[in-house]
């Protein structure tokens, strides 16, 4: 998937991990991708019905601010027609699509599939468990396709869960994880040994945050470490600068020094003296970067963090980012997105951006505003930056410094 | 004379109109949005097992009231551990069966505060389709059947239209146009939709700030207009347009709507304020205000003369709807999220955030509790009536009350 990060217009694009196709290219691809599904449909099933690839295509076709909705809605009622036997060029059809037209595709699915059960007619149970054993396919559809398969056959489906373990759709790995976070807590009452082991099988596959905690819970219940920052993959080591002024909110549009002329040894002006680079790191297991430690607890104030993420390639990363203050990322120089709201909450992986690190030094810049709120809820001034695959599993630089040097 | 022929005839049809809609639920606080139906006079007013005609397992967290439209109960839910499979349920009205469901996968971010949930703002319906928002922003059109009329995804649309503790905002129907407020702290706008291909009709800047009041219906010239409230006070538009009528810029309350009767809005502002629109444009005309009555979460409630509210401490409040003036008050349980409703029963009903239903006899000089009955389950929605039958909803369940059919 192709995300353009030159612009501030297609910097619109950024906050979600499908953008919208709107070039005739892409929607030619998207076309391309539906005929070749039909390709594939496995020998010995029913032809799906007729017209098929140009309704997915009509539906594939809807973009930003409501294009083509009048078009996939016809198409859509085409659709909802069809034979059992389209359901796998559907559900095919979702991993080439936009996030809009993928909703039209479930949707469509959802209708033919009830459909199907009010007239008593079979699902098409092989072509779903072979679509949901194909990996290369969204990891949305093939959760779908799993919960369709569970209204057939439940005690069958249910068994593939363990195999779920290593699987790119985060959902299908939760439902294995939660399978063996229930064997270590049987275990628990045996053998913390055995416990352990299991729970760090269960830490191997997790993804979801929840789930994470738990086990990390379970960790220290125990007595045990566990480096959730490596696991995670956030950024400790920072170097900062500041503070530079946010009078009336007006810093979060204001281009201090740092944004024009990043130099790490340069002097600047800034609120109230100057200002230089220093380091900053963080022992905090979720990766919780404190501004209000070198500074101190001030108000109306904006600074920079700036890391080095040594890339061992090329490749497709998020940059997945937690912070109640306003704040702005650059990535090589390029703004990826920006966010002015205060206080309204923090999480891990609040902000999840899709960015493409080149080979070797990648420079990540990082603008943070704190407001003049007096609150005692307003008064952080942090944030949690980490770097994952699409599934967000870590992606470690290759100049990561080791677990204790940050301590 | 033609002006007063064309507002007489369009007075006449909005009360057909509304008249038509008032068996049934079709938006948040009901038909007028003010929280009172007309009718429903057989409604029950002991609120008990026996009175329970059925309850229904949602898959999903929500907020949201019910929708009731014809022998079908709608709402909205979000499931999964962020929240990020959006549902719409339908329910038969006859015994709370799911007559069927559609999921959508959230296009746009599902963070919020712990205490709502995604699916916080109320569908609304032009009886014909269901429109549903949630608080991802993602913004569904379907029919009766279930049938995917259109989608927008607002965040993908308007990347910085969030709020980090959840969106609630209520989208309604005037005009033939469906209007939402997406106000927040960054990206914040209003916009009507067409009905029939969800594209912009009208899209407005609005002020940057967090805010989780629902569009209000009112009258003014004998036209339906909207009012959009905002921490900086209340702005009147045409539904159809967007364009601003008039503008109350005294401040207002980001949490409690307001509520019209007529021409009349309360507003939740420096305590609580009444103002009609001044023909003229600008500052609409103050009709009074009362300060020391401050409705809290819960938006007030207009039932013909009097205006309903409750406060932090959970005090009714019972005022003249001309004047202001203090009618009564009563210490009720809460505290309340959501909303106090009634119907032409003289009663009115409420529901704590612990779950405890409470009904209150209006008739006499002071209002009287005279029923409570304890759900179990946080409440945090605005219950809804139709076909004299009371609907409240919390994450797990989907009641239904009214009388027992001989």
């Amino acid at each position: 998937m192709d995300y353009p990060l030159k612009t501030e217009a297609s910097m619109q694009l950024m906050l979600v991990t499908i953008s919208i196709p709107v070039s005739i290219t892409q929607m030619r691809k998207c076309l391309l991708i539906t005929f070749c599904a039909f390709a594939l449909t496995p020998a010995g099933q029913a032809e799906p019905s007729p017209g098929l690839p140009e309704q997915i295509a009509i539906i594939q076709a809807v973009g930003t601010e409501g294009m083509g909705n009048k078009e996939a809605a016809a198409a859509f009622q085409k659709l909802s027609h069809a034979e059992p036997s389209s359901l796998l060029p559907l559900l095919k059809a979702v991993e080439p699509s936009n996030a809009i037209a993928r909703n039209w595709l479930r949707s469509a699915i959802e209708v033919i599939v009830e459909r199907a059960t009010t007239e008593g007619r079979p699902l098409p149970l092989d072509a779903l468990r072979d679509f949901l054993n194909d990996r290369e396919q969204s990891p949305e559809a093939r959760r779908l396709a799993f919960e369709l398969m569970l209204t057939i056959d439940r005690d069958t489906t249910e068994g593939m869960i363990p195999s779920f373990i290593d699987d790119p759709s985060n959902e299908l790995r939760r439902d294995a994880v939660s399978q063996i976070l229930v064997r270590a807590k049987k275990q628990l009452a045996d053998s913390d040994e055995a416990a352990a082991q299991t729970y760090r099988q269960a830490l191997d596959a997790a993804r979801d945050v929840d789930q994470i905690q738990e086990i990390a819970k379970a960790f220290t219940e125990m007595g045990l470490e566990i480096d959730l920052q490596k696991h995670f993959g956030f950024l400790t080591n920072w170097k900062v600068v500041g503070p530079f002024h946010n009078l009336e909110r007006a810093g979060f549009a204001e281009r201090f020094a740092p944004e024009a002329n990043l130099k790490l040894d340069a002097t600047y002006t800034g609120k109230e003296s100057e200002v230089t680079w220093q380091p900053l790191s963080t022992s905090d297991p979720y990766g919780k970067v404190d501004l209000n430690k070198p500074y101190g607890k001030l108000k109306e104030v904006t600074a920079y963090a700036y890391h080095e993420f040594d890339s061992g390639k090329t490749q497709e990363v998020e940059l997945r980012l937690g912070c109640k203050n306003a704040w702005k990322l650059w990535l090589n120089g390029e703004l990826v997105f920006g966010r002015d709201e205060y206080h309204r909450g923090q999480r891990i992986d609040q902000y999840k951006m899709p960015v493409t690190l080149q080979k070797g030094l990648n420079s990540i810049l990082l603008k943070l505003c704190q407001n003049e709120q007096k609150q005692d809820w307003t008064v952080q001034w942090e944030f949690q930056l980490r770097v994952c695959d699409s599934t967000g599993t870590a992606v470690l630089a290759t100049n990561r410094p080791a677990p204790n040097s940050s301590k | 004379m033609n002006t007063l022929i064309t507002s007489t005839t369009t007075v006449i049809l909005w009360i057909l109109a509304n008249a038509g809609a008032s068996a049934e639920w079709h938006r948040f606080r009901g038909p007028e949005g003010n929280g009172y139906v007309p009718g429903n006079s057989e409604l029950v007013t002991e609120l008990g097992k026996p009175t329970t005609a059925w309850t229904a397992p949602l898959p999903g967290r929500g907020l949201g009231s019910a929708i009731i439209i014809g022998d079908k109960v709608f709402v909205s839910a979000a499931s999964g551990p962020e929240q990020n499979k959006l549902l719409i349920l339908c329910f038969s009205d006859r015994d709370g069966s799911e007559l069927w469901r559609r999921s959508f996968w959230a296009t746009g971010r599902t963070m919020c505060h712990k205490k709502t949930c995604v699916a916080a703002p109320a569908p609304t319906t032009d009886g014909k389709y269901l429109y549903v928002l949630w608080s991802s922003n993602d913004l569904v059109a379907v029919d009766l059947e279930g049938n995917l009329k259109w989608m927008r995804g607002l965040t993908l649309d308007y990347p910085n239209a969030s709020n980090s503790l959840g969106m609630s905002s209520s989208p309604i129907i005037a005009d033939n146009t469906l209007v939402a407020q997406v106000e927040n702290d960054s990206e914040s706008f209003a916009a009507g939709f067409d009905l029939q291909t969800g594209v912009n009709r009208w899209k407005i800047d609005r002020p940057k700030m967090a805010n989780w009041t629902s569009p209000v219906t009112m009258q003014m010239d004998g036209k339906v207009i909207v009012a959009l409230q905002s921490g900086k006070g209340v702005m009147g538009i045409s539904p159809s347009t967007g364009s601003k009528l008039w503008n109350f810029s005294n401040g207002a309350a980001t949490i409690p709507s307001g509520a019209a009767a007529g021409d009349t809005l309360i507003i939740p502002s420096r305590g609580i304020t009444a103002v009609k629109p001044n023909p003229l444009g600008g500052e609409p005309v103050s009709l009074w205000n009362q300060k020391t009555q401050k409705p809290a979460t819960a938006s007030p409630l207009i039932m013909e003369d009097v205006i309903y509210f409750t406060n932090s401490a959970g005090v009714l409040t019972a005022a003249d709807r001309n004047t202001g003036k203090r009618l009564w008050r009563i210490r009720m349980k809460g505290p309340f999220s959501g909303s106090p409703v009634a119907c032409q029963n003289g009663h009115l009903y409420f529901f704590n955030e612990d779950g405890l239903g409470q009904v209150v006899n209006i008739t006499g000089d002071i209002g009287e509790v005279v029923s409570e009955f304890d759900l179990g389950e946080t409440i945090l929605a605005t219950p809804s009536i139709s076909q004299n039958s009371l609907y409240i909803r919390s994450d797990q369940t989907l009641w239904k009350f009214s009388a027992k059919k001989e």
